[in-house]
């Protein structure tokens, strides 16, 4: 089975527990004001990879991933190929290697189930607190996103909660305190992410030939994400 | 055999004739537990530090050297007494004065001349005059050199080669000092010299023998160096402190007699920590007093210093000495080596604040204790001063008495020594093929004469049936030129006391190196899957390529390329092999350019993977800079393909990685580099330099040396104190791949 890939990256330590392999699936339905990889939008674009080579690549990874480690499949959004996703993490799981996928939880289809099927951990962007922001900011939908996280409760895979924090935008403590609430109304949640924004995806957008919508804005001081972060339950935060 | 200093000693073999080893098995006390026993730097400590310090600053201050004694040779007893400061517990000093340095002009007095005129200063009537007299290793070699050998030197095909300076990569055994004391040392040697006496006068013997004569004397001149420091080292140390200064006399001897490139410590700490559990155990050390006596021994480690040439550090950056201490590791039982004196060796960085040198490294094996193994990552983390050597791969080939001398050249400690041989330049050679024997740097011919690959595209199976042909010619010519050098140093600068601390019947290595391995494998692999087609001077001199299409490039864990790096070292090895070296010297092979990449780039014309003329080369076995594509990890599977097996004097690797790459938290960054470290060793991968930093820091340092005296980084198998690096050095290392997150 093929799917289009943006990047392989062999080391990553920010997208889920451990040492993991990150794969970038290629193509995303929504357009977030503060995406860092809008080269990843076009469905069409990155390089197309047969599975079975994409898991051989990843085998070669697996002493480094220890205890926790793994592979996370992130994006662009990875539920746009869920039946690549699937058979990719399906191979891995007979190799016994943890799977995280990083999705917006934008959708919800037979594909998708399939998905998490053979998922450990789910990275769940939970990027707003309305449905207004969502179609402003995000174009989509909080409700998609809540259905998501529904399935995940029912099927009890667990779920990392995760929000950029972007200054005039997410960083009020209302913001955070629903993003605390969510956690507590769904037993799948382990842990809550706030992610500082950062402003050094300028030139991918230039390159792109884009405006970059957040141009000018700064990251949140250290401060800022200290005393939000302080707003979440400690049980989220370890 | 028994001496009253080795009660509460375990019996064993090692009572019966030299056998440190034997001792470390039979008396250790294997420690499993974390670093929470440690303590900080007493007041004492604190003090010698802060005087080290000063003195540090004013050598900077004074152009990086503090004075140099120009009219006493260095040796063993030509100076009086030195110390840090009164209170000293571990004492002795290469001079009479802390930071002074003194002059050897054994190597090479032009080298000796050059390097007191560089800081200011002139060698005196008095050396000058005598040294008229005296053949050095220098002129013994020059004496001998064939034309070729001068040109190859000279195009710096043949580069860094130890002719005008102590060879070092010499470990004396420094520990049996302190297990036997001088006088039973002099016993055995009197022994194996009188047993010599019996065999055939020929030529081998009779070096050896003369060699014994002279490791006698000085052997002798220890004990009367540690007399003036009013210590008599002729019978055993009787504790912990005993067994520190004897050890550490024994390497001060070594490094007033030879100025060695590399004069590493060897694997001391295991050994320590008996003598100071048995002084715990007798309520006569406390903890603290403990790590009060390896913080004194690593300071006066930290105020050794040889005089160089401006043109030394050009080659060898940061002043360094290798004073390299390999920690850990496991023994030939499946037991940790791993004590509680490992723990303190290391918590030194932290006591006496991170510094290049000693050169710590650990022996990773992936059954060390966890905590152990934790506490390392932490340092890296901390510190970025200490670099990891795979010991599950060395110890199947070294045992569990070996160490590292220089940065990643193992070595059975006092049972074998190394010739140490600089490095060959792949890079240049692949150009010097591809003109038929003209080096388009400076003009020279060279090798086998033909037409030079001018006719369009070049067609790789062609480039290889060529290269061979040099790579045949330049290997007999190497290992030549190594046999002229040894041959010369044994003569005339012969290393009389780190010999004595050897086995007489000593395994000897030549240490063979190559640089430019990822230059020429990318280069390789241009002309195997991209179109270059060379471009001419006016004299018909390739001099640059045009290079179109997309090629494999080594560092992306992709095989099409990692074999041709792979195969290039099984080439070189096995055609070293074909010229007998001297003494019958084993051939060994290294992957590692110390700070010399950056020269060996700027006397390197371009090459088809589209580095430019001068440019710097990737140090020791690194991918290019910025050429890998997959993350840090595929750069690592890489470098760990390299095989082992024809480069066992090491394969070095230096990773660098920005904090936030390693992890969000503290805690997450060591678990993460303990895996990562884990998995690159169990590839069976040779060295790691891990470093834990952001180029911002580095560019700060660039424009504000000032700030940062005390940056370490690590660069080819050692750390360096970045400010001491040149500015085209430091321009490199910031230049070098940082990974990040994304």
């Amino acid at each position: 089975m093929q799917g289009r890939i943006h990047s392989f990256q062999s080391l990553g330590t920010v997208d889920g527990p451990g040492v993991r392999c990150v794969v970038f699936m290629q193509g995303c339905p929504l357009r977030c004001i503060c995406c860092h990889n809008p080269d990843t939008w076009d469905p069409n674009g990155g390089e197309a990879v047969e599975v079975q080579p994409l898991v051989r690549k990843i085998l070669r990874f697996r002493g480094y991933f220890g205890q926790r480690g793994g592979v996370t499949v992130s994006g662009g959004e990875p539920l746009l190929q869920a039946p690549f996703v699937a058979e990719l993490f399906r191979r891995l799981k007979e190799n016994g290697i943890h799977t995280a996928l990083d999705t917006s939880g934008c959708f919800w289809n037979e594909s998708a189930a399939a998905v998490l099927t053979y998922t450990d951990l789910v990275l769940l962007d939970h990027k707003y607190p309305t449905e207004a922001d969502y179609r402003r900011f995000v174009g989509g939908s909080l409700a998609q996103t809540e259905r998501f996280l529904t399935e995940l409760e029912r099927r009890q895979i667990p779920v990392w909660l995760r929000r950029v924090i972007i200054p005039q935008k997410t960083d009020r403590e209302a913001s955070v305190r629903q993003l605390n609430d969510v956690a507590r109304r769904f037993s799948c949640v382990k842990k809550v992410e706030l992610l500082p924004f950062r402003n050094l995806c300028e030139e991918k957008y230039t390159a792109l030939g884009l405006d970059f919508p957040l141009k000018g804005t700064d990251s949140p001081s250290h401060e800022t994400m200290q005393s939000l972060t302080a707003l979440i339950d400690p049980i989220y935060l370890s | 055999m028994t001496f009253e200093q080795w009660n509460g000693f375990q019996f064993g073999v090692w009572q019966e004739g030299v056998n440190v080893r034997d001792f470390i098995d039979k008396n250790y006390t294997p420690y499993l537990g974390d670093a929470s026993f440690l303590t900080g730097p007493t007041a004492r400590t604190e003090r010698a530090l802060a005087e080290l310090e000063r003195l540090k600053k004013e050598e900077q201050a004074r152009g990086g050297v503090l004075s140099v004694d120009v009219s006493t040779v260095s040796s063993l007893c030509n100076y009086q007494p030195g110390y840090l400061t009164k209170e000293d517990l571990i004492v002795g000093l290469q001079t009479d004065e802390p930071l002074k340095r003194g002059v050897n002009p054994f190597g090479g007095i032009r080298m000796a001349r050059a390097a007191c005129e560089a800081y200011g200063y002139k060698l005196s009537d008095k050396i000058e005059e005598f040294f008229t007299y005296r053949t050095t290793h220098n002129d013994g070699v020059f004496r001998v050199y064939t034309d070729e050998m001068k040109a190859a030197r000279h195009c710096a095909l043949l580069t860094g080669l130890p002719d005008a300076y102590g060879r070092g990569r010499i470990i004396g055994d420094y520990r049996r000092i302190a297990l036997y004391g001088v006088d039973y040392l002099i016993v055995e040697k009197e022994k194996d010299k009188a047993a010599l006496g019996e065999n055939l006068m020929d030529v081998e013997n009779i070096r050896l023998t003369e060699e014994l004569y002279q490791q006698i004397a000085f052997l002798n001149k220890l004990k009367k160096m540690a007399e003036m420091y009013g210590y008599d080292i002729s019978r055993p140390a009787a504790n912990a402190r005993e067994a520190i200064q004897w050890t550490y006399f024994g390497y001060l001897a070594a490094n007033k007699e030879q100025n060695g490139a590399a004069m590493s410590f060897g694997r001391t700490s295991t050994f320590f920590d008996i003598y100071i559990e048995r002084d715990l155990k007798n309520g006569v050390l406390d903890e603290r007093g403990a790590q009060e006596l390896i913080d004194d021994l690593v300071l006066k480690l930290r105020c050794a210093r040889h005089l160089r040439t401006p043109e030394y550090n050009e080659l060898f950056g940061g002043d360094p000495m290798w004073i390299t201490e390999s920690i850990g590791g496991m023994n030939l039982n499946h037991q940790t080596l791993v004590t509680k004196s490992s723990f303190r060796m290391l918590q030194t960085l932290y006591n006496l604040g991170p510094a290049p040198e000693p050169n710590l490294t650990v022996l990773w094996s992936h059954a060390l204790p966890e905590p152990f193994k934790k506490f390392c990552a932490r340092i890296s983390c901390d510190t970025d001063a200490i670099q990891y050597e795979n010991d599950d791969l060395m110890r199947a080939r070294f045992g569990d008495d070996y160490a590292i001398a220089c940065c990643v050249s193992a070595m059975k400690v006092g049972k074998q020594m190394q010739f140490f041989g600089a490095r060959t330049n792949l890079a240049k050679l692949l150009l010097l093929a591809l003109n038929g024997g003209v080096d388009n740097m400076f003009g020279t011919r060279l090798g086998p004469q033909m037409e030079p690959m001018t006719g369009g595209v070049l067609e790789y199976n062609k480039v290889i049936e060529r290269f061979n042909i040099y790579l045949t010619w330049l290997c007999r010519l190497y290992v030549n030129t190594m046999n002229c050098i040894h041959y010369m140093h044994d003569k005339y600068a012969y290393e009389k006391t780190q010999m004595a601390l050897h086995d007489t019947d000593v395994q000897r290595l030549m240490a063979f190196g190559v640089a430019g391995l990822s230059v020429i494998t990318d280069s390789l692999s241009a002309i195997k899957y991209a179109k270059v087609t060379p471009i001419c001077d006016e004299n018909g001199i390739i001099v640059d390529f045009d290079t179109v299409g997309d090629f494999p490039k080594y560092g992306n864990d992709d095989n099409r390329v990692d074999e041709i790096a792979q195969n290039l070292l099984v080439a070189v090895r096995a055609e070293l092999k074909k010229t007998p070296a001297y003494r019958g010297a084993r051939h060994t092979l290294s992957a590692l350019t110390i700070t010399s990449n950056v020269m060996y780039g700027k006397k390197t014309g371009a090459t088809p993977d589209g580095r430019k003329k001068g440019e710097p080369f990737a140090p020791g076995a690194n991918p290019m800079h910025n050429r890998e594509h997959n993350g840090a990890l595929a750069s690592l599977n890489s470098v760990s393909k390299l095989p082992y097996s024809s480069a066992s004097d090491g394969i070095s690797n230096t990773f660098s990685i920005v904090p936030e790459a390693l992890g969000k938290t503290g805690e997450e960054r060591i678990e993460n580099l303990v895996a990562i470290l884990t998995g690159y060793f169990l590839n069976d991968a040779h060295h790691l330099n891990v470093n834990v930093m952001r180029r911002e820091t580095l560019l700060d340092a660039y424009e504000h040396p000032e700030q940062y005296p005390n940056l370490t980084i690590r660069v080819s198998g050692y750390a360096v104190n970045f400010c001491k690096l040149s500015r085209e050095q430091q321009r490199e290392v910031i230049m070098r791949t940082f990974h990040t997150t994304v």
